[in-house]
């Protein structure tokens, strides 16, 4: 491997110092990263180590009836904290769905947001890729690309972010914190990951030595509880990125759906908030005809950026389904197939094909 | 050798016939604990580790590398390329017999396919090699790559398989198809699959003067000895092969392959030893694989359903420059009565590595094809798919006419129907649903796989303080040599298990031949069976000649080994020790050899096959199209069982791989550069255990006197045949959606 250094800062300001400069990069546990060194994907000239830092390992209760949860906290702890997955299921559903239980073990929040595409060729440093090597060209657009990206595409990048977790997360309004050379910010997770647009390699709004601190889930995200659902159709039962995946919460009074919120995983550049179908969904009845014309609301831009336009019907359906779930309520427990069609459908609305 | 003390766990402790017992692994603690020495965990004082350089390129040729960078490196010793390296004794290219296939070893800077090695760095650690590696940052002149099942010219290959004829034909097909009842025409098409052992290729090479010892996974440790004794201009006796333990092989680590003779050639140039592991990626390309395949098949039948004609032909490919041809169609030679049957291949070639055997290799592809078009036969005739199978079921081998050597494929069919429900099978597709309203689908298939014999011998040993010896090189590629043999030596020396030292793993014992073909147990178990017999008639000859032996002209055949003691067969009471003989006789062991090898007479006079009958339920969600396996039993007829707890894992592992063939396994190819875009085990699907259902396994009671003295079939790759049909067999029934190329994704069944 490229030689590097490895720093393992004692305090956030040092972290935050130390990843300021070219060529640094954070280390959290590695699970993306590492495996991008060994595949000459990443080449940096420093690790720093964050997985040592205090603090950052929490998962806070706040006063407002938000919660914070710190970028340390690993995907499995978070997914099987019972508040957590009481208050949020659809987030808790998501994490679980999400790679191996070892891989949850290890894996961090922050590094779940920011992890990097899985596009092939982006993989294959024998491919060209603009995210990869700026202006090299986009070897996907012309290949194997039945996964890539349907929504929010350009002709420079039709890669998709990959994670499951951040498809609930941006549903229900997640602020990033963050830690950066001029001191504390906060953003939407919403405008945390950027369309490729002609700079797919600017991946994030971050900027060098930013550093993730926590992510925050306002006090409304817990209003959605009863009602709310992730959904991932994938090509194997389990340990799978999604092929097309969906994050439905409905708060419903008198029958009707007071508020929706609806995301898409898997069709683009980042966690797809679905705005349009939420607006069509408020004050309704929850119908599947309701949630057949949010789910054309949803994807009504949507083209394929090769040969993946299956993925615009299949993500019409996963719509319609997800939100039926979310209609027929959570369950009480998490499935045992997490987010799988497999898990138990009773009480699901039948959309005959 | 660190000494192998395969764990006795009290399951062992068993008396009487070893056959037929459930024996737990013997060397299973030792892979609990990690203390199993697998080719990598060996670490010679002074070793180095290579890498190697792949080619990015599929086609064309390397026009420069940065040797000088990579030496710069911190670490790096020296880098092997086409201009410095150690001279071979023969040129890779010629093919010294037909075991042999092309290597690439750094004769040329020709690129043929992705991923070929193009130069080895070596270095005083992984790291610093790996990276020396990277720095090589060749450059090419890159050709135009030939790739899929439509590149250039077609052309009809000499043979196909192990020198199998690429035609067959018997009967009239077209005249047949001409006046059919009933008829379908279908084309299927399976795509490239990469063995992907879980313990990739990896040698552990350290030439001593012209001694060399050699640490490598190999299912074929003599075949591999006398390649690398060519190749290096080196005697037999100079080298030492050890291979205790295989992290699986399934047919790519049979013959020697480029990568392992590349360390042997590293350690020659550094003289120093050097460990070569292939990373993950690397395995995609130098080291074999299954060939795509496009088959299409003709079928007609009369007014009652009876086949009258099948014919199949198989496109497959093979590599630029040497030739495997996948023999799918043959799967239709043997399992239904038609009395028309056509099969031929053509093949086209493209910049892959050479495709090689992979588990079921011609069975697993053509049976896929074979058992989908039966399916669609039996519909269109409007008939269960089990009674259809039943009302073709061939008597007598369909291709060659021979009657089979023992048939239990009836009892398959009832019994695993039986246990199954198959009775409750509606015949119209998408009429089940479950609570959930998720559709659900039965299919079925038939496996088969034909019962070979190769060759082997073994040394039988029995000593005086009671205990006896049984040396072969066999090869335990995790489908449990070490206990099976190990029963079969315990039975024919006529001693406990655990009185047994058991050796094998190592080429300085017999050559057990290859373990492939599913033909290892068979084939190491009769050299065992002979050797066996002629140590016990050795020491028998000692006590029957001797007037103080109760046994005293007893007579060869009078006597048996039984419990460590030799005994009248007349009988029973009269006998004594093999220890007392042995100490009268005042000799400390006796040895005897055997071998073991097909009986050409039984082969000419009978078809020898094991068979199955597969059944599959799937689940398919209606609107989302994915599909998941809730259900599969198999029942299996393959002749004496050595031991049904290793024979049932076997034939767990070939229903699993059947089903990942049906709806996982793919190596996505670039079409323009011939890449392979998914060499790795995250993104090449195969089944995890979230996938894998349920799975009942019936081996059903089959006596076969031909096939060998044991009577034994094989296991070890008959369990894909079958399950993969009957897992697309589902999926149809489940949706109504007939998908003709493999693996099935969800886009095929979002209707
Ligand atoms: C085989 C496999 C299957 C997978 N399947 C799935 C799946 O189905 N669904 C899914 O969602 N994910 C999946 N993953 C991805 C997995 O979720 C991520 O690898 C993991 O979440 C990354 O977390 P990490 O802590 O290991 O991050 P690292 O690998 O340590 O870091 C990832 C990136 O984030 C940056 N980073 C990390 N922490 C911070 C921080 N606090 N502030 C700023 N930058 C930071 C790093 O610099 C790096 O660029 C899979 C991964 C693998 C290997
Ligand atoms: S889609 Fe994006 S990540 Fe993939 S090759 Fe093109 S530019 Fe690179």
């Amino acid at each position: 491997m490229k030689q590097f250094d490895y720093v393992r800062p004692a305090t956030v300001a040092e972290a935050v110092a130390a990843a300021a400069q070219p060529g640094a990069v954070y280390l959290a546990a590695g699970t993306n990263l590492l495996d991008l060194m060994k595949g000459g994907v990443s080449r940096p000239d420093r690790l720093v180590d964050v997985t040592h830092l205090d603090g950052l390992d929490q998962i806070e209760r706040l006063a407002d009836g938000g919660v914070r949860i710190g970028a340390l906290v690993s995907n499995a702890d978070l997914a099987h904290d019972a508040d957590f997955a009481k208050a949020y299921p659809a987030v808790a559903e998501a994490l679980l769905s999400g790679a191996s239980a070892q891989l949850r073990n290890a894996a961090t929040v922050g590094g779940n947001l920011l992890q990097r595409t899985r596009c092939a060729y982006f993989y294959d440093t024998a491919s060209r890729c603009n995210k990869r090597e700026v202006g090299s060209g986009c070897d996907a657009r012309d290949g194997e690309n039945r996964t890539h990206a349907v929504l929010g595409w350009s002709e420079n990048c039709i890669a998709t972010h990959p994670s499951d977790f951040c498809v609930p997360l941006v549903a229900l309004d997640a602020i990033v914190e963050i830690e950066g050379r001029s001191g504390r910010r906060e953003i939407a997770l919403d405008d945390l990951h950027r369309l490729p647009g002609d700079t797919p390699e600017r991946e994030s709004a971050l900027e060098p030595g930013d550093l993730i601190v926590a992510v925050r889930l306002p006090p409304a995200a817990r209003g959605f509880a009863a009602h709310a659902r992730y959904l991932k159709v994938r090509d194997r039962t389990s340990y799978a990125f999604a092929v097309v995946s969906a994050a439905a919460a409905l708060r419903i009074e008198n029958g009707k759906i007071a508020e929706a919120r609806l995301a898409l995983g898997g069709v683009a550049a980042k966690p797809w908030r679905a705005r349009a179908a939420e607006d069509m969904l408020r004050d309704v009845p929850p119908t599947v005809d309701a949630f057949q014309e949010a789910a054309s609301r949803a994807l009504a831009d949507a083209k394929p950026s090769g040969d993946n336009a299956f993925k615009i019907e299949l993500a019409r359906r996963i719509v319609v389904r997800a939100l039926s779930l979310a209609a027929a309520g959570t369950p009480v427990r998490i499935p045992a197939l997490p987010a799988s069609p497999f898990a138990s459908m009773s009480g699901a609305i039948h959309a005959r094909a | 050798m660190p000494e192998l003390n395969l764990t006795s766990a009290p399951a062992h402790l068993r008396h009487g016939s070893n056959i037929g017992q459930p024996l737990t692994r013997r060397d299973g603690v030792l892979k609990v604990k990690g203390q199993a020495t697998y080719a990598a965990d060996n670490h010679p004082p002074g070793m180095l580790f290579a890498v190697m350089a792949v080619s990015s390129i599929a086609r064309g040729r390397v026009t420069s590398l940065d040797v000088a960078a990579a030496k710069r490196h911190p670490g790096v010793i020296d880098v092997m390329t086409p201009d410095h390296k150690p001279e071979l004794a023969i040129d890779p290219e010629i093919k010294t017999n037909p075991f042999v296939f092309r290597m690439e070893v750094l004769q040329s800077n020709e690129v043929r396919y992705a991923n070929q090695p193009i130069a080895v760095v070596i270095a005083e650690t992984l790291e610093a090699a790996t990276e020396g590696a990277a720095l090589l940052a060749p450059h090419y002149e890159t050709l135009p790559a030939l790739i899929g099942l439509d590149a250039g010219e077609s052309f009809v290959p000499p043979v196909v398989g192990v020198g199998n004829p690429t035609e067959n034909h018997r009967g009239d097909v077209e005249a047949e198809l001409a006046s059919a009842e009933k008829r379908i025409d279908a084309v299927y098409e399976t795509p490239p699959q990469y063995h992907n052992a879980m313990e990739p290729h990896a040698i552990v090479a350290a030439w001593n003067g012209d001694n060399l010892q050699i640490d490598m996974p190999t299912q074929g440790l003599m075949l591999s000895l006398a390649r690398v004794a060519e190749l290096f201009g080196i005697a037999h006796d100079k080298i030492h092969i050890r291979s205790p333990f295989l992290g699986g092989g399934f047919g790519s680590k049979g013959l020697m392959a480029g990568p392992p003779v590349l360390g042997i050639m590293a350690a020659k140039l550094v003289g120093k030893p050097v460990k070569l592991v292939l990373r993950r990626e690397q395995m995609y390309g130098p080291v074999g694989h299954r060939a795509p395949t496009r088959q299409r098949l003709r079928i007609g039948t009369d007014g009652e359903g009876r086949l009258t004609a099948l014919e199949h032909h198989a496109r497959t490919v093979s590599s630029t420059f040497d030739d495997f041809y996948e023999p799918a169609a043959d799967a239709s030679h043997t399992l239904y009565a038609a009395p028309a049957i056509r099969t031929s291949h053509d093949a086209v070639r493209v910049n892959t590595g050479t495709p090689l055997f992979m588990r079921a290799p011609g069975e697993a592809t053509g049976s896929i094809a074979l058992e989908s078009a039966i399916d669609e036969m039996a519909w269109a005739c409007g008939v269960d798919p089990l009674a259809f199978r039943l009302k073709n079921y061939a008597e007598v081998e369909p291709i060659t006419g021979k009657p089979f050597s023992s048939k239990a494929l009836r009892a398959c069919y009832e019994q695993g129907a039986a246990r199954f429900g198959w009775a409750k099978r509606p015949l119209q597709p998408r009429q089940m649903r479950d609570d959930a309203g998720l559709l659900v689908g039965w299919g079925m298939g038939t496996a088969t796989f034909p019962a070979l014999m190769f060759q082997a011998e073994a040394r039988a040993v029995l000593r005086r303080d009671g205990s006896g010896a049984m040396e072969i090189g066999a090869h335990d590629m995790g489908q449990g040599a070490w206990t099976a043999l190990a029963q079969i030596a315990a039975d024919e020396l006529g001693l406990d298990i655990d009185r047994v030292e058991f050796k094998a793993g190592s080429s300085d014992l017999p050559d057990a031949g290859i373990a492939g073909g599913s033909a290892h147990t068979a084939t190491a178990g009769a050299a065992i069976h002979s050797a066996g017999a002629a140590v016990i008639a050795k020491l028998a000859d000692l006590a029957t000649s001797d007037e103080k032996s109760p046994l005293f002209g007893a007579g060869n055949a009078g006597v048996i080994g039984r419990d460590g003691r030799l005994i009248r067969r007349d009988d029973e009471s009269r006998g004594e020790s093999y220890s007392e003989i042995l100490a009268r006789a005042g000799v400390a062991e006796i040895e005897a050899r055997g071998t073991g090898a097909p009986n050409p007479a039984a082969m000419e006079e009978y078809a020898m096959h094991a068979h199955g009958a597969v059944f599959a339920e799937v689940k398919v969600d209606p609107e989302l199209g994915q599909v998941r396996v809730t259900r599969m039993v198999g029942a299996f007829a393959a002749g004496r069982i050595v031991n049904p707890r290793m024979v049932q894992s076997q034939l767990f592992g070939g229903m699993i791989w059947g089903l990942s063939f049906a709806l996982h396994e793919e190596a996505i190819t670039d079409r323009r550069t011939g890449r392979i875009m998914n060499a790795n085990l995250g993104e090449y699907h195969i089944p995890v255990n979230a996938d894998v259902p349920p799975l009942d396994v019936i081996t059903v009671d089959e006596h076969d006197p031909h096939v060998n003295a044991l009577g034994i079939k094989g296991v070890g790759e008959i369990g894909i045949t079958g399950s993969a049909g009957a897992v697309a067999n589902a999926v149809w029934h489940a949706t109504g959606v007939r998908v003709r190329r493999f693996p099935i994704r969800i886009e095929e069944l979002l209707t």
